[in-house]
């Protein structure tokens, strides 16, 4: 059975509903306090998957995800190592990494994503809205369909739910932005009802560097995104969902969030 | 040694905040900063090397693709001549310096006391022109803090850079452990100035009560044995204050009241509304619910918040607070700790540790465009909105909690004090281990133990406060801001460790603090012995009775046997959590506090918990003579129905809304906004309960206070009315309609009234506002137990009224309904908007010429006098037919009319879909137009049905269903009455006004 680890403590809160979504694709799911990461008694080699849920961990404090971030990079655990030397190892094991909102941030703060540069540094920041503000509302997301990883396979839209303040993916400079585009590591960008990108706000809500919803690594094994799948496992909770089934067109489990976890966890069954 | 480090924003980024800042400066000051920078400034206050301070600021502090960072310098740039420093007062709550510290802890792998602050941040702003210092003053006070609990320093450039020195707010008190003696031989007008001196907010009969305790010659004899002396110590008197202040122990609501109805001559004696009328209504509603096996009334009013079953496995407990005062004071930390406040509510139900489901927000304020002149003290209507929304979106959204239903009011009567309701729902298993959840037990020798944040002298006397009227002189120390993030970590502790085993029992820190959670727990042994000198301090300088009656947030008292003392604290530790054991359990009959093992409090519980003596109030009322305005006459309906779209109490709330989660946990089913633009407002929010199964929690609010100025009675009965129809009009059931249903209802009342303590010059007309409290209850008890939905918590707030400078602005007497429902299946919950072209659209209920405080006769500046009335056996027949109907799917849409009645609820049903309606008035009967549009009579809904299903519908209604029209393609909103046309207005245009009316 495919086994995901999903980390929570200091303010993350998206951590049970990350663990329905696994056990609704058939995986085992544990949620563990990072404490009890950094003290051993859970070892993240036992696991598939790593998951850095949504939430405020350290109440967004300094910057989103940022002490949290400084947690993973520079605490000591009781092996003496990092939590983000294990990662890298993690890594090279083929193993795969999920960082969603809150977690999407952390993994850009650690420089997991985009990382073309191979070596951790820090290329990209998730800043405040254009808006100014937190905000809940729900996009459509157009996956790049040349992108290479197994969280996104067949995907072309998909309507997700963003709720933040700190969603706008600024890019480094426009060297790294024609990289980042050759590499094919853009994973989502926001879009119109009809698929069309767009950078007009609401339907890009945050004002992201080339209408970024979310990245990959050039390995696909790391995704990180701003929208919550976790959120929208069950058709019920898509904000058009009574229209839609008044006139015959409710969606099928495909058409929810639930499809990247069914998508992660059906590769790693297979491999 | 201090260091510095500043960060700032790469300049080629956009700043909102700073963008932001410039435009309010602008618009609402007209004052033109020119170019607006924000930045945040670190003092370190930790012996560290030059090299490490950079490394740490660098590493840790920087986001290297955003931003800039400097040590040990101040930005300066020509670009700018003027700069405001906010920092926070000392001993006001820092989280970001703590989180700071962590990151520095982590940073150095080092061991430092992350309990002790030791950095400290502030919020730099320059800007570019040259600004007066009165005018940064404003700007500060309006858009940048509070002086109540932030440090301003205002700076111009004099020479070619900033003079600036960084204020520290460090907290330098010397531990005082002084207990004094208070002389209670006193004369009545000294004992009444000793009570407002301290604040303690006991009437001369309470005074005397106490003084009377002392004279005991029971109690003084002991005290002599003891070494205590014979006056009360200050903490004595302190605890006796918390205990019985209006806000802990309701004497209002416990009150005597003779009633007298000057129009008809009734007279009247009740013995406690509380009694009579909230526990009354609910324990006849128990009776009529066990007759049918429906047994989901679990507890009742003796928790902290009341818990019903919601199947054989859970608990569902659900609790609505007012944080009035504090948010009059400071909004954003009244509103934060609102909500942080009723969500500790619920993890004290009980053994403790629920899973905190969701929040709810309902808010009264003056309108954002007040233009009189501000009281002494009183603050903007519009900043005390945009501060508590403030604080209600950070209280939720880093809790992880969705705030899932709300609602605003706006009237000029609330631009004293707002009203600040926050609820939260929570389940409980229905057993841990084998032990029953929503018992509380405790054994004598059971420890006790203060878990979460410190004790600081802020939010000292928060109890009492509140059971007075904001003036000029109200404390400052009972102003606090929540740390959501010490919170969170002490709520997902409290789960594990009851599900553990851990917890015994617990109870929450709220008002008079420790005296007040350990004072009533000790109830049940009979006795508790307290270790001041244990409670962990924020900083030094608390006197004992201040550690005692500290509000600081975030901290629960928690029971743990001796047994597993050693276990619950190595989790805590493990969790990060403080968690600190001050004291146990006894029997020794009586609250036995010490200090470094001197007893300085020694008080008998029975005395402390019953010895108040009941209060008699008077209440009087006369019908008042009102009169229906005559001249109205309607030029252009399109106008009319535009004018109210936008208006205050009826527009688009989607700019508060969106900055609340309300969908964290992935449980949303009716979110307050729905359809493919997220446009469409709804009535009820639904929610799922798990993830696991398909039930779900049906949650509604109903509040109305301007039918108050016609008719209380009605007004009550209108708003609990508002309630029901909302939860019926997405798919919900009456309770107690089957044997053994399981469809639960719970339901909390709060009531907020302005002073109703008749006094002769303070309060002439405290009389009448006590008559329509009555009234409002006697609407509680006649709408509660006819339909079997009980009470079970609930709160009251006495005191609304600001007073300063000569003028007093007292609230309308207001009661909230909040409704909690269960629903079998949410995939069957019905949504407010029209679906289908060609579906059929009826009104259901009838309408009345009831037109009496109306949205639309406010437009003309009228009240008027046919208040909406209440027809509760109508109103119950109609709800059966509609369960009937959703039982066979036949509904496709249900929106309830309230405010602007009929015309506003289709164009509700309209505006966030490309669909449009064609509505004839004709099949409502006689009445005028303008009643049949506008009139506000309850118990009425809009639904649409699909053409194959109108006839099964219909013959489900019988003759309560009138067919209106029909679902349209063409977007527009057409009326037609009598062949004329009234209303025709393009869909588009009703929702630009709707969403126009709150920018």
């Amino acid at each position: 059975m495919v086994k995901s680890l999903i980390i929570t403590g200091f303010g993350i809160n998206c951590e049970v509903e990350l663990g329905a979504a696994y056990h609704n694709a058939g995986a085992s799911f544990h949620i563990a306090h990072f404490n009890d990461v950094l003290d051993g008694t859970v070892q993240l080699q036992d696991f598939d998957i790593l998951n850095f849920p949504g939430g405020f961990s350290f109440g967004d404090d300094i910057a989103s995800g940022k002490v949290m971030s400084n947690k993973i990079k520079f605490k000591k655990m009781q092996n003496g190592f990092t939590f983000m030397e294990e990662i890298d190892r993690f890594l090279k094991d083929g193993k795969f990494i999920l960082g969603i909102c809150n977690g999407f941030q952390m993994l850009v703060q650690l420089g997991l994503l985009p990382d073309i540069q191979g070596d951790f540094t820090p290329e990209t920041s998730l800043e405040k809205n254009d808006s100014g503000k937190f905000e809940d509302r729900w996009v459509h997301v157009k996956v790049n369909p040349k992108v290479q990883t197994p969280f996104l396979k067949n995907l072309d839209l998909l309507d997700l739910p963003v709720r933040h303040g700190e969603g706008k993916l600024v890019i480094k400079d426009k060297h790294l932005q024609k990289l980042i585009i050759e590499h094919e590591l853009i994973a989502l960008q926001y879009a119109d009802i009809e698929g069309q990108v767009t950078g007009q706000y609401p339907l890009n809500p945050n004002g992201a560097d080339l209408n970024i919803a979310g990245l990959v690594n050039k390995t696909g094994q790391v995704f990180g995104l701003m929208p919550h799948p976790e959120a929208f496992l069950s058709f019920y909770n898509h904000p058009n969902w009574s229209v839609l089934k008044a006139n015959g067109k409710a969606l099928e489990r495909h058409q929810t969030g639930q499809v990247i976890f069914d998508n992660i966890v059906q590769f790693l069954e297979r491999n | 040694m201090l260091s510095s480090i500043q960060t700032y924003l790469k300049p080629h980024l956009k700043d909102a905040k700073a963008l932001n800042i410039q435009e309010k400066c602008e618009h609402q000051l007209h004052i033109q900063t020119g170019k607006v920078m924000v930045s945040k400034w670190y003092d370190v206050d930790y012996e560290m090397s030059d090299v490490a301070l950079s490394d740490f600021a660098n590493q840790c502090l920087r986001n290297e693709i955003s931003k800039e960072v400097l040590t040990n310098t101040l930005f300066d740039s020509p670009d700018y001549k003027s700069l405001i420093a906010v920092a926070q007062l000392p001993g006001v709550t820092d989280d970001e310096g703590t989180s700071a510290q962590m990151a520095l802890a982590d940073f150095l792998n080092a061991d430092i006391d992350l309990k002790v602050q030791h950095i400290y941040t502030q919020t730099l702003y320059y800007f570019e022109n040259n600004l007066s210092e009165s005018d940064m003053q404003k700007i500060a006070h309006n858009f940048l803090g509070n002086p109540l609990i932030h440090h301003f320093q205002y700076i111009t450039k004099s020479s070619s850079s900033f003079n600036y020195a960084p204020y520290v707010p460090k907290v330098s008190l010397h531990t005082d452990e002084t207990v004094e003696i208070i002389n209670l031989n006193l004369t009545d007008l000294q004992l009444e100035q000793l009570s407002d001196t301290k604040v303690l907010a006991l009437n001369l009969e309470e005074m005397h009560a106490i003084r009377n305790y002392f004279d005991r010659s029971d109690i003084k004899a002991q005290r002599s044995v003891l070494g205590l002396s014979l006056q009360p110590t200050d903490i004595e008197l302190e605890v006796f204050a918390q205990t019985w202040s209006e806000h802990c122990k309701h004497k209002e609501f416990n009150a005597e009241i003779q009633y007298v109805n000057k129009t008809t001559g009734e007279q009247k004696t009740i013995n406690s509304l509380f009694k009579t009328h909230i526990k009354g209504s609910t324990d006849v509603i128990k009776q009529h619910l066990e007759k049918n096996q429906n047994n989901w009334l679990v507890k009742v009013f003796n928790d902290n918040a009341g818990l019903v079953k919601v199947n054989e496995n859970q608990l569902f407990a659900w609790k609505v607070e007012t944080h009035n005062s504090p948010s009059a004071l400071d909004p954003y930390g009244g509103a934060i700790t609102g909500i942080l406040g009723v969500n500790r509510d619920i993890m004290g139900t009980g053994i403790g540790g629920a899973e905190l489901l969701f929040n709810t927000n309902v808010l009264c304020f003056g309108s954002p465009n007040y233009e009189k002149p501000l009281l002494k003290g009183q603050i903007h209507p519009r900043r005390i909105m945009d501060g508590v929304v403030e604080g209600i979106e950070d209280g939720g959204n880093k809790s992880g909690i969705p705030t899932v239903n709300g609602s605003v009011v706006f009237d000029d009567r609330f631009a004293g004090k707002p009203l600040v309701f926050c609820g939260t729902g929570g389940i409980l298993p229905m057993q841990y281990n084998g032990k029953n959840a929503w018992e509380k037990p405790i054994d004598i020798g059971d420890r006790i133990i203060m878990a979460g944040g410190r004790v600081g002298k802020d939010g000292i006397h928060g109890a009492t406060f509140s059971s007075t009227e904001i003036n000029e002189h109200s404390p400052m120390s009972a102003v606090q801001i929540g740390s959501p993030i010490t919170q969170k970590k002490l709520s997902d502790f409290m789960r594990i460790a009851a599900q553990k085993g851990l917890i015994k029992s617990s109870t929450d820190n709220g008002a008079g603090g420790l005296s007040s959670s350990i004072g009533e727990l000790a109830e049940t042994t009979h006795g508790a012995l307290i270790h001041l000198e244990k409670v962990p301090l924020k900083y030094a300088g608390l006197k004992p009775w201040e550690i005692f009656v500290s509000e600081s947030q975030e901290r629960m008292t928690l029971v743990v046997e001796p047994e597993n003392l050693n276990a619950f604290m190595l989790l805590a530790t493990h969790y990060e959590v403080e968690a600190t054991e001050i004291g146990e359990f006894t029997n020794s009959g009586y609250l036995d506090v010490r200090y470094k093992g001197k007893i300085i409090n020694y008080i008998e519980l029975d005395f402390l918990h019953n010895g108040v003596p009941q209060r008699k109030m008077p209440a009087e009322w006369e019908v008042p003579i009102l009169h229906e305005p005559t001249h109205i006459k309607i030029e252009n309906y399109n106008t009319i129905l535009l004018r109210l779209m936008q208006s205050l109490n009826i527009c688009s709330r989607e700019n508060i809304i969106r900055k609340y989660d309300h969908e964290v946990k992935g449980k949303s089913i009716i979110k307050p906004l729905m359809g493919d633009k997220g446009q469409s407002p709804q009535d009820a929010a639904v929610m799922r309960t798990g993830h696991d199964s398909f039930e779900g929690l049906a949650i509604s609010n109903g509040i109305m206070p301007k039918f108050g100025d016609i008719d209380a009675y009605e007004m009550s009965c209108g708003a609990f009315d508002e309630a029901v129809r909302q939860i019926i009009a997405v798919g919900g059931k009456l309770p107690n309609t089957q044997v053994n249903d399981g469809i639960f209802w719970t339901v909390n009342d709060n009531f907020c009234v302005p002073d109703s303590y008749y006094h002769s010059e303070k309060n002439p007309d405290g009389k009448e506002k006590l008559a329509k409290l009555v009234q409002m209850c006697d609407g509680l008890y006649d709408m509660a137990t006819f339909f079997d939905i009980p009470m079970t918590s609930g709160k009251d707030s006495m005191k609304n009224d600001f007073k300063a400078e000569g003028v007093k602005i007292s609230v309308p007497p207001t009661i909230l309904y909040s409704m909690v429902s269960k629903l079998d299946d949410v995939r069957n919950v019905v949504t407010s908007d029209f679906k289908t072209v060609g579906d059929w659209v009826y009104q259901i209920g009838e309408t009345y010429d009831e037109l009496g405080a109306s949205e639309f006769y406010k437009l003309y500046g009228e009240l008027g006098a046919n208040v909406p009335k209440v027809r509760k056996e109508q109103a119950k027949d109609l709800y059966l037919k509609i369960m009937k109907a959703n039982e066979m799917q036949l509904i496709a849409s249900a929106h309830d009319l309230s405010e602007g009645g009929l015309a506003v609820a289709l164009a509700e049903c309209v505006l966030g879909t490309d669909l449009g309606v064609q509505i004839d008035l004709n099949a409502l009967g006689n009445t005028t137009d303008a009643v049949k549009l506008f009139a506000e009579s309850h118990s009425r809904l809009v639904v649409s049905v699909k053409p194959q299903n109108s006839k099964a519908f219909e013959a489900i209604m019988e003759n309560r269903c009138f067919k209106l029209g029909q679902v349209i393609k063409e977007p527009v909103f057409e009326v037609t009455s009598n062949g004329n046309k009234r209303i025709q207005i393009e869909t588009k245009t009703l929702n630009n006004s709707w969403r126009n009316g709150l920018v």
